[in-house]
């Protein structure tokens, strides 16, 4: 598992992030229970991140192979449409849930097959589904806002446990699960070494395609409860909006978390910290009472901020002061 | 060479035979696609409209590209139809295809969007007015809200579109007037429902747990939808607590109304070709000529105006 | 000697993640004159040679060119001072033709565009002095690496052109492109530039070089005129021990050629790759390949383990046929292969060197059965420990290791996996002498071991060393097999002329 400091980066970015609305907007800390659930702009942003965390769950790992994933907000798109058509049609969630996830688990096995049996670029790949997904999910809704009223299955989106909302439960749930299937097996080392060097691992005998192969189709299943919980949320299928641009959202989160893009070392938990900060911006930005124009400077001079401070050539600097700081304080 | 023929004697009609051929247009419809509820409804009372006066449409649909409009209209322009709709995916581009139109006197009418061509290319351009619409929803909540101070709150279109830039102002220009109402908050939901309902949560932990909030004012009905998801969730009753006043009047929002949680809605209407057909059966039986513009109404619709009766009126209209 | 030195470094230092890697290195290279700059690998001459030409900043110490203090922070700023480089992996484009690489970013222009004509007959002119009828409109990818290499070397002198670096000219070059090379040089350095040339030959340096300075763990252990040097007393200023004669001794057991083979290939071959061939290998041998670069050494090895697939023959283990399609099969067999190109095909640079270490044999139990952390931290110990693994430090990622220690590395990735065939694709190649021995040493203890090996190596003494048999290639073909007294260099090179057809 990620040692904690190796998390300090972006445990420090979120903390300042935070700290930061918190100074804008005092109220943002205050969580309190309201008909029997936690209720604050924290729980909120918790709420929020769901969609985006758990996509960048899948994405971390497709990420680590040296992948990438466009067609998550897509596969969202067409999951959440085929939920609620069945929740209107009267299914039982259980059925709702198993037909969702094992067609998000095709659609990465689709996207898997393309990139690790046909040797097609990931981004090519992905932009297919990325593309048509949309096209099928409008098929499947026949272009309008498909309703429905079920409570069982809205519980998905805005019930709670024990005080504690659904969707903050989920991702936290699928983000221990992917966490230890990758640590406490070999996969997690496997899809590294794939990712570092791919010619290198196949030769000492390693599945890459297999490996690459499953991160997409972990992907997809990410992307398909992601789907659920953005349809149960609104209690419907919005198939031209659902999951729209979020694909871009977990790259971000991704390479927040500080996994490369090239591929290699990645770190599940820094990636859902990396969502936790893009979502902490959103919201903040929200409560801060700003005018619109400003979200996506905001949020871009942010992560910029954030990126840069990652970068290697800062942590280098960084170094050298640290370093010249330290002569000088052992000095008499 | 039959083709020819047929477009030859369609403009003999148009100048001899006038009305006493209406009933027998051929009018082509260049449609931009179905990427909304409401394009789909559009392209439905299109079809119905055209049903109703006996006018045999051809439709096209281009799937949001321009190349495909301009390919459609060409291809009406040979098959010699009658007049030519066209819903336009942008603005400019248009100056050569409806040129062709023109010389092939082919009379060429824009549905719900302006384009940037000279005037005399086309006979008229029927849309909505979208800063009255923002404008009918606020004088309905100064009417509705007297002298009792009020917040608004404002969930605004995607930033910067035409919609959420008019419709913006046509609201604050109704509410203007009026000091007891205020706009205390006001953040772009992207016309969506998720984004709406986020940003509502948003707006209700920031102004004391939403019991500050008097009205909200969404710049469609989808997002309209999401904010009162999130008042209910967060324990307030939408429609009373917190007036909800949208645009666009799409079957979900009736639904809404009927349930007493959503209050009033102003429409956009689907039916664009209606008063296009007026316009163009006149022109052809004698050759009035419409103004370069034709406003749609802009109906208000309230909690009274039976919202049960017009969701089952709207629902099959492909919204 | 400060007067007349072109270039001069005093007292340079650089560290990397607090560990000093350059501690007060002086270093000076005279105009018309050849330097060679030697050291094991990890002695830092890698790290100097970036520092002098601008890829890396040094943290202290002073840089003069011509005696004036020089700061370059660039490579393209040492470039314009007058320092070019030559690096080992050629630093031109493949894919362009020859112009525009000897051009690229300087391009004549005519009226704002590119004057292609003049940039041909100027590339054309140029590298006709060096010797070099190349077509300047064809791609650079048409041409072998040795001519490349001279494309390189005329680029980089004709931008900077007072100070060479070049790292590692020949290490992919044959006997006649070496003197090729040469000639090149010693024409540049009778034109007064300073040439500083980083290799691991020692009879290269010695045929080249005026002088060589050796750097040993990042310090400066002395700078000598060759003419005045022993090639004993360089090897030991280069180890800082003496060295015993690695060569000298052979004890490769005897040839084993009755008792029945653990891994037989019959007829085996692919088209176009290497024509077919019988191979019996034999627990407790080590089967030499010899044959020059081409001959289908590298394709001998990456057939034997699955890479590629046969397109006749059959193969053999314990008596039974078996299919050897991928890797995994070869391995689920018991074989291991040590690639020839070790950072591209062997080592997983950001992984450590304990997860290197693991890598095959995790890979061989599935990814549903984890090596546990202790029986990791166990292998990698014992590995570190017995194949002498500098630093022993298993978490540190395996790219910061020397190429000796990283090859060692990979040695132990299987050996953990406990190979009946290992098969080792020049297991020597571009590491520094120390590990050199400790290389030869081990593969004659695994084989005493019985283990059978099949070890690819250019340099016949050491096949000479260690081998039982040897299997010479020519053009694609095993053209001749030596056993126990037959095995000497001088059978292996004689073999090796053997044109391949003629088998």
């Amino acid at each position: 598992m990620t040692r904690l400091r190796q998390l300090y980066p972006q445990l420090l970015a979120l903390g300042v992030v935070l700290l930061l609305i918190g100074l804008i907007s005092p109220g943002f800390f205050s969580v309190t229970v309201q008909n029997g659930r936690l209720y604050g702009s924290l729980i909120d942003v918790g709420v929020r991140v769901a969609p985006v965390a758990l996509l960048a769950v899948g994405m971390t790992l497709v990420i680590a192979t040296k992948g990438i994933d466009l067609s998550v907000g897509a596969v969202m798109a067409i999951t959440g449409a085929i939920a609620a058509t069945l929740v209107a049609d009267g299914h039982p969630v259980p059925v709702v849930l198993l037909v969702a996830l094992s067609l998000g688990l095709v659609c990465g096995l689709w996207n898997g097959v393309l990139v690790a049996f046909l040797d097609i670029q990931p981004i090519i790949a992905t932009l297919i589904l990325m593309v048509a997904g949309r096209g099928i999910a409008q098929l499947i809704t026949g272009g309008v806002i498909l309703t429905f009223n079920d409570p069982a299955f809205s519980f998905l989106g805005s019930g709670a446990v024990m005080g504690v909302p659904t969707p903050i439960l989920i991702w936290l749930a699928m983000g221990l699960v992917v966490g230890l299937l990758v640590r406490r097996t070999a996969l997690g080392l496997l899809i590294e070494a794939v990712g570092i060097n791919r010619r290198a691992s196949m030769l000492v005998g390693v599945r890459a395609r297999f490996l690459i192969l499953a991160t997409y189709a972990i992907s997809g299943l990410c992307a398909a409860m992601a789907g659920m919980i953005v349809t149960a949320d609104i209690h419907g299928a919005d198939a031209n909006n659902a999951g729209l641009w979020l694909e871009l959202d977990a790259i971000l989160a991704v390479v927040i978390g500080g996994t490369s893009l090239a591929g290699g070392r990645f770190s599940i938990t820094a990636s859902l910290i990396g969502a936790l900060i893009i979502q902490s911006l959103n919201t903040g930005i929200l409560i801060s009472g700003w005018p619109p124009e400003f979200n996506l400077i905001v949020k871009a001079v942010v992560i910029v901020a954030i990126l840069t401070l990652q970068s290697p050539a800062v942590a280098e600097e960084l170094g050298v002061l640290r370093d010249l700081l330290r002569r000088k304080g052992a000095k008499p | 060479m039959k083709r020819k023929l047929l477009a030859a004697s369609s403009v003999a009609c148009l100048m001899l035979c006038g009305a006493a051929f209406a009933a027998d247009l051929t009018v082509g419809f260049s449609q931009i696609g179905s990427e909304s509820g409401w394009r789909a409804a559009e392209t439905t009372v299109t079809q119905q409209q055209a049903k109703e006066r006996g006018i045999d449409l051809k439709f096209a649909d281009a799937q949001q590209k321009q190349e495909n409009q301009i390919k459609a209209v060409r291809g009406f322009i040979a098959q010699g139809v009658d007049a030519i709709l066209i819903a336009p995916v942008v603005a400019t581009g248009w100056d050569e295809v409806l040129t062709e139109a023109k010389d092939a006197e082919i009379p060429v009418i824009l549905l719900d969007r302006q384009i940037d061509a000279p005037e005399d290319l086309y006979l008229t351009a029927v849309t909505s007015d979208q800063v009255y619409e923002g404008k009918v929803a606020g004088e309905w909540l100064v009417k509705e809200i007297g002298d009792q101070a009020c917040k608004v709150v404002e969930l605004q279109g995607t930033t910067g579109s035409s919609p959420a830039i008019n419709r913006k102002k046509g609201f604050e220009e109704a509410i203007a007037a009026k000091s007891n109402i205020t706009i205390a908050r006001s953040q772009t939901g992207d016309f969506t429902r998720t984004k709406g309902k986020e940003v509502m949560e948003s707006f209700i932990k920031a102004e004391n747990g939403g019991k500050d909030i008097c009205a909200v004012y969404a710049h469609n009905d989808d997002m309209a939808v999401g904010a009162i998801q999130a008042i209910k969730e967060a324990g307030l009753k939408p429609g009373t607590d917190i007036k909800v006043v949208s645009i666009d009047a799409v079957p979900d929002i009736f639904l809404a109304m009927a349930e007493g949680e959503a209050n009033a809605t102003v429409e956009l209407t689907p039916n664009m070709a209606g008063p296009a057909f007026d316009v163009l059966e006149k022109f052809k039986a004698d050759g009035t000529v419409p103004p370069k513009w034709i406003q749609t109404e802009s109906k208000l619709f309230t909690q009274a105006d039976d919202p049960k009766g017009v969701y089952e009126s709207k629902k099959d209209l492909g919204y | 000697m400060t007067e007349n030195a072109l270039l001069q470094a005093q007292g340079i230092e650089k560290s990397f993640f607090g560990v000093k890697v350059l501690d007060g290195v002086d270093f000076s290279l005279r105009g018309g004159e050849i330097h060679a700059l030697l050291g094991e690998n990890g002695a830092g001459k890698s790290t100097l040679v970036k520092i002098l030409t601008g890829a890396y900043r040094r943290d202290a110490g002073v840089m003069r060119l011509a005696g004036r203090e020089v700061e370059p922070r660039s490579v393209a700023e040492a470039q314009d001072l007058g320092i070019g480089t030559v690096y080992q992996e050629v630093n031109l484009l493949d894919n362009l033709t020859v112009a525009e690489n000897v051009y690229l970013g300087r391009q004549p222009r005519r009226a704002g565009l590119v004057d292609r004509r003049r940039m041909r007959a100027d590339a054309r002119d140029l590298l006709a002095r060096y010797g070099v009828k190349a077509d300047p409109d064809e791609t650079l990818a048409h041409y072998p690496v040795a001519v490349r290499q001279i494309i390189a070397i005329a680029r980089a002198v004709d931008l900077s052109g007072k100070v060479l670096f070049l790292d590692e000219p020949t290490a992919s070059l044959d006997a006649r492109e070496v003197q090729a090379l040469f000639d090149v040089l010693r024409q540049l350095r009778a034109q007064g530039l300073g040439i500083v040339i980083i290799t691991h030959f020692l009879d290269q340096v010695y045929q080249i070089a005026d002088r060589v300075t050796v750097l040993r763990n990042g310090r400066m252990v002395g700078s000598r005129a060759l003419s005045d040097l022993p090639r004993r007393d360089l090897v030991a200023m280069m180890l800082g021990r003496e060295l015993a004669e690695v060569t000298a001794h052979r004890d490769p057991g005897a040839v084993l050629s009755d008792s029945p083979a653990a891994f037989s290939f019959k007829d085996y071959g692919k088209r176009g790759a290497i024509a077919p061939f019988d191979l019996d290998i034999r627990a407790g041998e080590v089967v030499g390949i010899a044959g020059l670069l081409g001959s289908g050494r590298t394709e001998t090895a990456r057939l034997l383990f699955g890479i590629d697939r046969p397109d006749s023959g059959e193969a053999r283990v314990d008596g039974a046929t078996v299919t050897l399609h991928s890797p995994q099969d070869a391995i689920a067999r018991g074989f291991g292969m040590c690639p020839e190109e070790r950072k591209s095909d062997g080592i997983i640079g950001d992984l450590s060197v304990r997860q290197n270490i693991l890598l095959a044999l995790q890979a061989s139990r599935g990814w549903s059965r984890p090596i546990a952390r202790r029986e990791a931290d166990a292998l990698a110990e014992r590995y570190i420990k017995a194949l002498d693994i500098r630093p022993p430090d298993p978490n540190r990622p395996i790219k910061f290791l020397s190429g000796g220690n990283q090859q060692k590395v990979i040695l132990a990735r299987w050996l953990a996996t406990d190979p009946r065939l290992l098969i080792l694709d020049e297991p020597t190649r571009g590491i520094d002498i120390g590990a050199h021995a400790e290389i030869i040493t081990l593969i004659e203890k695994l084989r005493e071991d019985g283990m059978a090996l099949v070890v690819i190596s250019s340099e016949i003494e050491e096949l000479v060393t260690f081998s039982t048999r040897v299997i010479v290639l020519s053009d694609r073909h095993h053209v001749r097999e030596l056993r126990g007294a037959e095995i000497t260099a001088e059978a292996i090179v004689e073999a090796m002329a053997v044109p391949g057809d003629a088998a």
